[in-house]
């Protein structure tokens, strides 16, 4: 009975489409047990159970962050390194960053390319959850297995792929295009030399990798809609263009949240696909995103510490609409 | 929650032109999602003239195990296979567990601070990572862990709690309360009643975020990247990629032969995962 939460949950990282109700534990446990028994156990208790779950999060990412953002309005060169105090120069750091048209440019590539990205996810994974609810037994199976592939296969794995699939002496794509397409100028054609180009196949392979995420989570949620809803609608004349837009989609609203805000982040910070194919041969500085600029920053640490914050604010920006919403509805 | 409704599909039966035009389009879309990953595997198996041809070689007959047997010939891949093992055997020990227990403390207990970690591990995955490497590398390096399986093991617990404390959370949320009282009624202490009537219950959450970390830790690139700077602590993708440059535009199948060998484990992961997944759906299905 509970076999089909538990393993399709195995597949689909419970993003909250339904807050799981928190069983109030505590207040009936003090009614079973005077609470004067054991007090300071049972008060300790969760906290102790919290601690090993904060000490790394604490140490590999709090402290991280607390010092990067302390070193982003501080000189740290190879003085500091040999245990010089660090000057501080308040917001030089970033006056320097954001003074260079260049770094602006990164940030509107950047956002461009998440916006655009997180958009085609959305869609293609939508209209195939969708067309999966349509389908015979048979060709939704094909299609999940197919997704599963896509989507289990370790990036690097993917990244070589497609770095095959598009080269340009014996890629099948250009084969594909020069031969039975017959667009023989594509015969020789190399698809990272030009930023254009490049963002193009850096969008077709990041598309390719996150919509099976898409769209098993919404077709999870699709499931949700209760059929007596549909079958009303349907006798009262409603489409089946209609329902989904009208009844289905609203109804999953809350997982097309969560999944939409996943991109978004995901998308802003892309950075494995985008350093791959650089080495791959493209033109590095034409083509950097927020990830891989601060990358190539590493050697000076403090400008590379208010790039990622400037990124991280960047991110909260994208995000604030949906993190509202999200608290507003859900927590 | 009954998984998958038959509904849908029997009503697209009904309109049966249709319904086969989707259906093509669903194996046609599914085509392109796998197209990738045969040709990994198709070129694993073809001898460097096959790749080099003008035409692609679709179909690996004739092919050749010398593409694998290269590989295996490679001393980096076993180094390699040693460090990804160690890395993400320790990673998904320490994180189940101690995202379990904080699970547990979330979903079991009211106490004051609740809500403020719960938002805490909401916030903390908004963070890009990818803006933070610098600053874990340096923080790493000042302890002297930089190159070594235990400080990248430390940045990818970090990574990896915050998401395996919530998915946790709704599976020991879902385990009802009653079930514990009631065995607590007959006479069980409250941690017996946990360990004997909840904790078996919350196996296959335990499963699902253990190979949620598992891919997350065995595909992970960037920490790897910043973090295992020396060619001897490299791991899987670290390795792959070294490969590829090592041997760009001259051999792809062995690339695609290491893609293929570092893909198995993840691939029978994801297949184990399938089957479950079909198997609940169709459970699901006759319940109706």
């Amino acid at each position: 009975m509970s076999a089909p939460r538990t393993s399709s949950s195995t597949v689909l990282p419970p993003v909250p489409p339904r807050a799981p109700i928190v069983a109030p534990a505590a207040p009936e446990a003090a009614v079973r047990r005077p609470p004067r028994r054991r007090p300071i156990r049972a008060r300790l208790g969760p906290y102790l159970l919290l601690v090993p779950a904060l000490i790394p999060i604490a140490v590999g990412l709090g402290y991280p962050l607390v010092r990067q953002f302390v070193l982003s309005f501080q000189e740290y060169g190879l003085a500091q390194q040999f245990g010089q105090p660090a000057e501080w120069v308040g917001l030089r750091n970033y006056a320097e960053l954001l003074s260079d048209p260049y770094v602006w440019g990164v940030i509107a590539r950047s956002i461009a390319f998440c916006l655009v990205n997180a958009a085609l996810t959305m869609a293609v994974g939508i209209a195939l959850a969708v067309l999966m609810t349509r389908v015979g037994r048979a060709a939704r199976i094909t299609l999940q297995v197919g997704l599963l592939l896509a989507w289990g296969t370790p990036v690097l794995a993917t990244m070589t792929v497609w770095q095959w699939l598009f080269d340009s002496q014996y890629g099948v794509i250009n084969w594909l295009l020069a031969e039975p397409l017959g667009a023989e100028g594509m015969r020789q054609h190399s698809w990272i030399i030009e930023p254009a180009s490049f963002y193009f196949v850096a969008t077709v392979i990041v598309v390719w990798m996150s919509v099976p995420f898409v769209v098993f989570t919404v077709y999870a949620g699709l499931l949700q809609v209760p059929e007596e809803c549909m079958e009303a609608a349907q006798l009262d004349g409603a489409n089946a263009w209609q329902r989904l837009r009208y009844l289905s989609l609203p109804m999953v609203k809350p997982v097309l949240l969560v999944v939409g805000l996943l991109q978004v982040i995901w998308d802003l910070r892309v950075f494995t696909q985008i350093y791959v194919l650089q080495r791959a041969g493209a033109p590095t500085r034409e083509t950097h995103l927020l990830g891989t600029f601060i990358y190539s920053l590493s050697k000076e640490f403090s400008l590379a510490g208010a790039m990622a914050t400037i990124m991280l604010v960047i991110t909260l920006a994208l995000t604030v609409f949906y993190i509202r919403r999200m608290l507003r509805d859900d927590v | 929650m009954s998984a998958a409704r038959p509904a849908p599909a029997a009503s697209a039966r009904r309109g049966s032109t249709g319904a086969r035009l989707l259906g093509a389009l669903a194996v046609l879309v599914a085509l392109v999602w796998i197209f990738p990953i045969y040709w990994m595997v198709n070129s694993a198996f073809l001898p460097t003239n096959a790749l080099r041809r003008p035409e692609p070689t679709f179909l690996p007959f004739g092919g050749t195990l010398s593409n694998f047997t290269n590989v295996f010939r490679d001393p980096g891949f076993f180094d390699a296979i040693k460090v990804s093992l160690a890395v993400t055997g320790i990673t998904l020990a320490v994180a189940i567990l101690f995202a379990f227990l904080g699970a547990l403390a979330i979903s079991r207990f009211r106490f004051r601070g609740r809500k403020s970690f719960i938002v805490t591990i909401l916030v903390v995955q908004m963070i890009p990572a990818e803006g933070l490497f610098i600053s874990q590398y340096h923080m790493l390096d000042t302890w002297g862990l930089v190159n070594a399986v235990l400080g990248l093991t430390i940045v990818y617990v970090a990574a990896i709690l915050p998401f395996t404390v919530w998915m946790l959370r709704g599976f020991v949320a879902g385990v009802p309360m009653e079930l514990e009282e009631a065995g607590m009624m007959d006479g069980l202490s409250r941690t017996g009643a946990f360990f004997r009537i909840t904790f078996p219950l919350l196996a296959p959450g335990l499963v699902a975020s253990g190979v949620y970390g598992f891919l997350q830790a065995w595909n992970e690139y960037t920490l790897a990247l910043v973090v295992m700077t020396d060619p001897g602590q490299r791991t899987l993708p670290l390795w792959l990629q070294g490969l590829v440059e090592a041997n760009k535009a001259t051999d792809w199948g062995v690339v695609m032969a290491g893609a293929t060998l570092i893909s198995v484990p993840v691939i029978v992961f994801f297949l184990v995962v399938q089957k479950r997944m079909s198997a609940g759906l169709v459970s699901g299905a006759v319940k109706g």
